[in-house]
């Protein structure tokens, strides 16, 4: 048994990585590790870079082809798709999120590694808001670009 | 009023008209919408009921109208499921003690009415909604019965965007599905193809021309009156849904230890928080997802215990709970609830490879709210009534009616479809709904160019969501009814 299944924590062993010149022009990373039935991600690239065999095969990015427009990201249903971007200092984190408060541009909010452990402080960057998962892309330490994959904001 | 969620980062909870009604006596508040028992729990009264043999305290559990424990006394008439009755003005609301009193009022000089249709429906959930859809699309008169305020089933209170392909609403919210389907459904209302009757118990199987016909009794409420129906129907449809399962140990019936979607229900439905701290037992997919919703409902979710030694849900639902913070601690169970007539705490234990808690390894934790996700148990008690062949099969979460690939069961026009013919989830009892409301239609003479490649097409859709290891389950017990049903009908 992998520990994930008994942790529900992946780590990035667990994960197909893309390459530092991948990583600084930004791309999707899914962390959907098991055959489920579901494939809207898929559909939700605007430039085709997701790719799966069937319904229930795991999503595939194409590293070259992804742009890092994080469209898939307010799409999948599982919330598991993140778009990294990391330079010298700084890495760009978009994330999924679906809680209140919503924070704003410019905030300083907590961030959050897979266990839910508090790691660093974050500044929120972008906020979309198109449906109920708002798309939230926060500036971290570049070191903590593969750690953080959630924000906490305090009212 | 504490207890009343304002802001939720999904559902637009809409301001309504404030009510008053009576609790024993004493005069309290709750909005139109409420069930009873929502509008008792908002207002802090978690006790509804006394146990028959022990006068042990009982508080509601499965909040969808399956198992009893929330019965009252409204306007006198007892025996009142008060957490799917709708509360109204002015109404008066008491605990029963143990057996109810005999009414007087019920069914006072009212005689029975009649509907005659082709299919009746039983049951409004993702499978019942879709069979209706369909059957009407062919052209077969239909009427669909629920228990409940709103159609929906259990999509009312799925906040989360649900898996599956474009054909089942990938990415769609629960919530919105079932409003989708209850705008096609106004379609076919306007229609005249289908009649639907809310707030309205199927409650029995007569005896009719059985090569023929089928009847039902129906009872709808109004108001707490209710008027009985003689449903005389060419055939039948039962998507019933399932019923929570309970666990054993000691104070599992103490007020404040809820079935999973009891507490679903309440939040996200009528808007009112279960408590201020839960333990969730079971990782399976409803426990992911509920304990979530808990914290989007700005509820705390201390942790989920989980018996078997890995997670059962998908991991997708697992990670988005544990990057909020929330520990999952598999090989863990409940092994008591205690507190002075209301929970006030657990105690968990660690169990080792053969299931046996660990010595020592009791941990005692303060919380107001247990919610218990250890599985689910088709709804099958008309079947039964119907006659229709009944086998175990575990992979189906217990006993369910034999039905071939039509979802027909062996009595002649009674079909099956969604969770109470086999647990699975709301994307493939869309699909069989949709199967047996066509087959029935079919049936019955409505036929249509192109029936059969649009059957197949469904058949091709649930094969191909059930292909994968978590289809396992489902395909194995849907192997094993077929099997069986072969094999006593050659
Ligand atoms: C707490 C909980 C959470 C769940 N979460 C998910 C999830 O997140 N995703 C997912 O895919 N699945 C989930 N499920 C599984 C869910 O049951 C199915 O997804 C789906 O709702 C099954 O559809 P259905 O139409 O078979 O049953 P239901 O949706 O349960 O509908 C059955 C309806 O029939 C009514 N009814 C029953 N008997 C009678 C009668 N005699 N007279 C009148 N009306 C009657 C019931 O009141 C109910 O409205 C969950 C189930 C539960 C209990
Ligand atoms: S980030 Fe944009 S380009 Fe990359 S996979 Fe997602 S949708 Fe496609
Ligand atoms: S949409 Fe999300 S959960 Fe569904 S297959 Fe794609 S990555 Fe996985
Ligand atoms: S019937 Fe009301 S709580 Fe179960």
């Amino acid at each position: 048994m992998s520990s994930h299944e008994k942790t529900g924590v992946l780590s990035t062993k667990d994960l197909k990585l893309p390459s530092k010149e991948h990583l600084e022009k930004g791309v999707a990373i899914i962390e959907c590790i098991q055959e489920i039935p579901c494939d809207p991600c898929v559909a939700s690239c605007p430039v085709n870079a997701i790719s799966m065999k069937n319904i229930n095969a795991l999503p595939v990015v194409d590293f070259e082809k992804c742009i890092g427009c994080g469209k898939c990201v307010g799409f999948c249903p599982g919330l598991a798709i993140f778009v990294i971007k990391s330079r010298d200092d700084k890495a760009l984190i978009t994330l999924p999120y679906e809680f209140l408060p919503v924070p704003e541009v410019g905030d300083t909010v907590k961030a959050l590694d897979r266990w839910g452990n508090i790691r660093c402080d974050g500044t929120i960057k972008q906020v979309l808001k198109k449906g109920k998962t708002m798309v939230i892309t926060v500036e971290v330490r570049t070191d903590l670009a593969m750690e953080i994959r959630n924000i906490r904001v305090y009212a | 009023m504490l207890l009343r969620i304002k802001k939720h980062p999904i559902i637009d909870f809409k301001d309504s008209e404030r009510i008053s009604f009576y609790f024993n006596d004493t005069k309290l508040h709750g909005f139109k919408g409420d069930s009873i028992a929502s509008a008792l729990h908002a207002a802090g009264i978690k006790k509804l009921t006394t146990s028959l043999k022990y006068d042990r305290p009982r508080g509601f559990f499965c909040g969808i109208g399956k198992c009893s424990s929330c019965l009252m006394k409204v306007n006198k008439v007892p025996n009142v499921r008060t957490c799917i009755a709708p509360l109204n003005n002015g109404i008066r609301v008491e605990t029963q003690e143990k057996l109810a009193d005999w009414p007087d009022v019920e069914f006072k000089s009212k005689s029975k009415e009649t509907a005659n249709v082709d299919i009746l429906v039983v049951g409004a959930g993702p499978a019942g909604l879709c069979a209706s859809l369909e059957a009407a699309g062919q052209g077969a008169s239909v009427l669909l019965v629920d228990e409940n305020q709103t159609v929906g089933g259990q999509l009312v209170k799925q906040t989360h965007k649900f898996f599956g392909s474009k054909q089942e609403k990938a990415g769609t919210r629960g919530i919105q599905i079932a409003i989708d389907l209850e705008n096609d459904l106004k379609k076919f209302e306007q229609n005249g193809k289908i009649k639907v009757m809310m707030d309205s118990t199927a409650i029995g199987y007569y005896e009719g021309d059985k090569e023929k016909q089928h009847k039902f009794a129906v009872v709808k409420r109004e108001v707490y009156e209710n008027t009985l129906y003689e449903v005389n129907c060419r055939a039948a449809i039962f998507a019933c849904g399932a019923m929570e399962n309970m666990l054993l140990f000691p104070g599992n019936d103490l007020p404040g230890v809820y079935g999973a979607g009891a507490v679903q229900t309440l939040m996200n439905v009528f808007g009112v928080k279960p408590g201020k701290k839960v333990i969730m037992v079971g990782a399976g997919n409803v426990g992911l997802i509920v304990s979530y919703q808990l914290l989007q409902a700005g509820i705390e979710v201390d942790r989920v215990v989980e018996a078997m030694p890995q997670i059962g849900g998908y991991h997708v639902h697992a990670a988005k709970l544990r990057r909020c913070g929330v520990p999952i601690l598999t090989s863990h169970s409940i092994k008591e609830v205690y507190g002075n007539g209301k929970v006030e705490g657990a105690v968990i234990v660690k169990l080792d490879n053969n299931w046996q808690p660990v010595k020592g390894s009791e941990e005692k934790i303060n919380c107001d709210t247990i919610c218990l996700a250890v599985g689910l148990t088709p709804s099958t008690r008309f079947l039964y009534q119907v006659g229709a062949e009944m086998e175990f099969i575990p992979e189906a979460g217990g006993y369910v009616a034999l039905h071939d690939d039509s979802m027909h069961t062996t009595i002649k026009g009674i079909y099956v479809a969604g969770d109470s013919s086999g647990i699975e989830e709301a994307s493939t009892a869309m699909i069989e709904g949709k199967i047996a409301g066509l087959s029935a239609a079919i049936s019955l003479g409505y036929k249509k160019k192109g029936d059969s490649s649009l059957k197949k097409q469904h058949m091709g859709e649930l094969d191909r969501l059930r292909a994968g290891p978590f289809g396992e389950k489902p395909r194995i017990g849907k192997h094993k009814i077929s099997k069986l049903l072969g094999k006593r009908h050659v």
